[in-house]
């Protein structure tokens, strides 16, 4: 092989501490190496161009830079050789700015680092083989999970852009949390008059195609070409059939049904609609509460239904869809409170959450919008209510800020001034985190304009006393104990990652934090991504968000895959793993270890097993290689014998020679 | 011209070779130096792309071809780019430290840490703690070193 090598000075940055002269002049002493200089800016356009006249005219077959990490410019030396006519696996780069100019002043120790790093890469490139990526097709149709505001506005982005949807949604409506609100902060805007439209908008878009009350069962395949089972639920109605009349809800005798939708506030029909606005508004039998599925008499819905609807033997049906991305918004669900009992929370019926705060207040809440006490039915006078519950807390493991807490309490202690003029509202906070456009503002209003008080500190017990609930805290301010009687205590409950987001990670192969939220692929710069290419992350699931961010992160989502759906064929990286045939045993191990579930079994003519990797699933992590006994399978641009060559050159070289 | 022989004898350095994940350590030490926070010159770093990447033979070849110390370090514990590479690179990193005494080498010659791309001032520090540890010991005499063989022994 004919190796050129090229050491930068990077102006002074390298120059300064490492003698990059020396370092050219001593490369020409290693084997291969036919030409060797030194350059103030080899990633500047002339830079490129003087490695790419030397390839030509020392006709060299592999070129080695020593600049910057690889992590900075690999991408762009790598186009600078393949234009000049080599394969682009056929350059090496030796770090020696961030991992050697960078870190000491002692120039000579430097230059000897320098040229060792040098002689590993040239060694390295030595090993290097022409790799070349191959072209998949890409099925155009996305798949988004989850069916609040960030899952409907990337799916509506999609739709809009012209790709086919299919979206899943767990429940038996779209809307997710949002649906469940009454205002939304800082506008006061009616949350389902914008929320509405937008669900409208996703039942007649001809491109959606709606799966509710459904859940993810399997995924398999890659980017471009995935393949998704989708669990339909049994809701004992043929949704074909029902037009959401709901005369079967008014008739239905089992009236103690748990109603998820106003947060256990109320109770509903066994065969019910979550709301009015549902959608798609169709009926659906809760079977832990149907008399018929219970103790097999009633049908009354059955029996009432005009366009025969009801079907009691229905059962959960699996289907399958390809698409070529996925979209994850999956949202979360709210802390469980009763871990702190001293709260009360779930034990004393006046002391709520702030999701069912907001049910209480909305027009479409158990109370038709006037706030009462669950316990009595009274309209509280003292109103209580507690930041942080669930969250930037430690001791129960959520040391993080769930951000959007001090907001909707600042927005609900409005609205309930608004509702009971008369009425105090006392919140006892920690800090007040308000960092969006408008928000101190808002906080601001709810202070001094509508005379709240805010107590800073934490609330030690909640108890009963007559009919009130006293709550014991403290003011740091004033460093004073506090007592208020309250007659109701809202608890804003902070954010935690949704039931079940680990097992449907599990099934997507994306990563998640200790919290249940997913990974994004960096957490400055890939905030849509994930590590598993083709899975995009939107809204809450990948951490505590409000909605304008969710939001916007559901319309770069879809973005995110109209770019991908932009081009008809995906190019595959070819740094990822061979398997020798020869060599391989059909031990498994490999297929066992893959966290991608990219190897697969291959049966040969002679009927022997052996594994096989699949190019366009395989991430090229290597993990398999370090696992294969016989060392048959190898990570292409990282094999044995290249990390071998590099170590051996370094350790056992002249140096100890 | 420089001579390498003449250099050999007369540097202060000693050898050590760091594995870093391409991913979360390799960063880390490119955030320190960005970060220009002085380090020891004796570590020369392999890119691989996991720790899952990591052959014990990578560690052993290098310290019987007479590297002084061997680094490994990657993503910390749940954070691996791969999901689990670095939970099985522990697996075996563990097995094989047990393992060094056995060859009559210093288990203090080799170690793995974890260091995200962000913390470059955790991995000033891994190296330098590291640098420090292996000048401690001196230059590895091979595994039919004396020093070693007996700080090895001092290990049953």
């Amino acid at each position: 092989m004919r190796i050129g090598v090229f050491v930068c000075k990077c102006g002074t940055n390298i120059a300064a501490t490492v003698d990059t002269e020396a370092v050219a002049r001593k490369a020409l002493e290693y084997p291969d190496v036919v030409y060797a200089t030194d350059y103030m800016y080899s990633c500047s356009e002339p830079g490129q161009q003087e490695i790419q006249q030397a390839i030509e005219k020392y006709d060299l077959q592999g070129v080695v830079v020593a600049a910057c990490s690889p992590r900075m410019h690999e991408v762009t030396f790598r186009r600078a050789v393949e234009k000049a006519g080599l394969n682009r696996y056929m350059f090496e780069q030796a770090n020696i700015r961030e991992h050697c100019s960078w870190i000491s002043k002692d120039t000579e120790a430097n230059t000897r680092k320098a040229m060792d790093l040098v002689r590993m890469s040239v060694e390295k490139l030595r090993f290097n083989q022409p790799l070349f990526s191959s072209q998949v097709p890409i099925n155009k149709r996305v798949l988004v999970i989850g069916g609040g505001i960030s899952g409907i506005q990337a799916a509506l982005d999609c739709a809009e852009g012209g790709l086919e949807v299919v979206m899943v949604e767990r429940e038996s409506t779209i809307g997710g949390k949002m649906a469940k609100l009454d205002k939304t902060f800082p506008t006061i805007d009616c949350s389902s008059c914008i929320l509405g439209p937008k669900m409208v908008d996703v039942a007649q878009n001809e491109n959606i195609h709606l799966y509710a009350y459904s859940e993810i069962e399997s995924v398999s395949g890659y980017m471009g070409n995935f393949k998704v089972g989708i669990r339909k639920k049994a809701t004992y109605v043929d949704w074909d059939a029902c037009t959401g009349c709901g005369l079967c809800t008014e008739k239905c005798p089992a009236k103690k049904s748990f109603d998820g939708f106003n947060e256990g506030l109320d109770t509903t029909t066994a065969i019910n609609i979550p709301f009015p606005q549902a959608i798609p508004k169709k009926a659906r039998i809760d079977p832990k509460y149907c008399w018929y599925l219970i103790k097999e008499k009633c049908k009354i819905c059955q029996k009432i239904c005009p366009v025969d609807a009801i079907r009691f033997d229905m059962e959960n049906e699996t289907v399958e869809e390809e698409v070529g991305a996925i979209i994850v918004a999956t949202g979360f669900d709210l802390v469980d409170h009763s871990v702190y009992g001293e709260y009360g929370g779930g034990h004393y019926p006046d002391v709520i959450t702030g999701l069912q705060f907001e049910r209480l207040v909305s027009a479409s809440g158990p109370y038709g919008g006037h706030i009462l006490r669950p316990s009595d039915g009274k309209e509280p006078k003292n109103i209580v209510f507690i930041a942080c519950v669930g969250s930037r807390d430690p001791s129960i493991g959520r040391p993080y800020c769930s951000g959007i807490c001090c907001m909707y309490i600042a927005k609900q202690v409005i609205l309930a001034r608004d509702h009971i003029p008369d009425c105090n509202c006392y919140v006892f906070y920690i800090d007040i985190r308000a960092p969006g456009k408008n928000y101190e503002e808002f906080v601001r209003r709810a202070q001094e304009d509508y005379g709240v008080q805010y107590i800073r500190g934490r609330v030690g017990k909640v108890y009963p006393k007559g009919e009130h609930l006293v709550v014991q805290g403290i003011d740091t301010l004033l460093g004073i104990q506090v007592e208020v009687e309250a007659d109701l205590v809202v608890l804003a409950t902070g954010v935690a990652a949704s039931a079940g987001a680990k097992e449907l990670a599990e099934k997507l192969r994306i990563s998640y934090d200790e919290y249940g939220f997913y990974m994004e692929s960096h957490p400055k710069l890939r905030p849509v991504e994930t590590n598993t290419a083709g899975v995009f992350l939107a809204g809450v699931c990948q951490g505590p968000k409000d909605i304008p961010a969710s939001v916007a992160q559901g319309s770069a989502a879809a973005a995110k895959t109209q770019a991908l759906f932009s081009r008809d064929t995906i190019e595959t990286d070819p740094q990822i793993a061979r398997v020798n045939e020869l060599m391989c045993i059909g031990c498994g191990k490999c297929i066992d270890v893959c966290p991608f579930g990219s190897i697969q079994w291959k049966t040969l003519r002679d009927g022997s097993q052996k594994a096989e990797v699949l190019d366009t699933v395989c991430q090229g992590c290597g993990l398999c290689n370090a696992t294969c006994p016989p060392k048959a399978i190898q990570l292409q641009h990282c094999t044995d014998d290249q990390i071998l060559a590099e170590i051996e050159v370094l350790c056992a070289g002249e140096r100890h020679g | 011209m420089v001579n390498s022989k003449e250099e050999s004898t007369t540097k202060k350095d000693l050898l050590m070779v760091g594995f870093l994940c391409n991913w979360c350590s390799y960063g880390g030490a490119d955030t320190a130096g960005v970060c220009r926070f002085n380090q020891p010159t004796d570590l020369r770093i392999i890119r691989i792309p996991c720790t899952g990447r990591m052959d014990p033979l990578f560690v052993v070849k290098a310290l019987i071809y007479g590297a002084d110390g061997v680094l490994v370090s990657g993503c910390h514990p749940k954070d691996c780019h791969y999901n689990k590479g670095n939970f099985y690179a522990r697996r075996r990193l563990e097995v094989l430290k047990q393992f060094l005494p056995f060859m009559g080498i210093h288990t203090d010659r080799f170690r793995y840490t974890w260091v995200s791309s962000s913390e470059g001032q955790l991995w000033q520090q891994v190296v330098t703690e590291f640098s420090e540890t292996i000048h401690g010991l001196g230059p590895n005499l091979g595994v039919h070193g004396e020093s070693d063989a007996k700080a090895a022994m001092s290990f049953f």
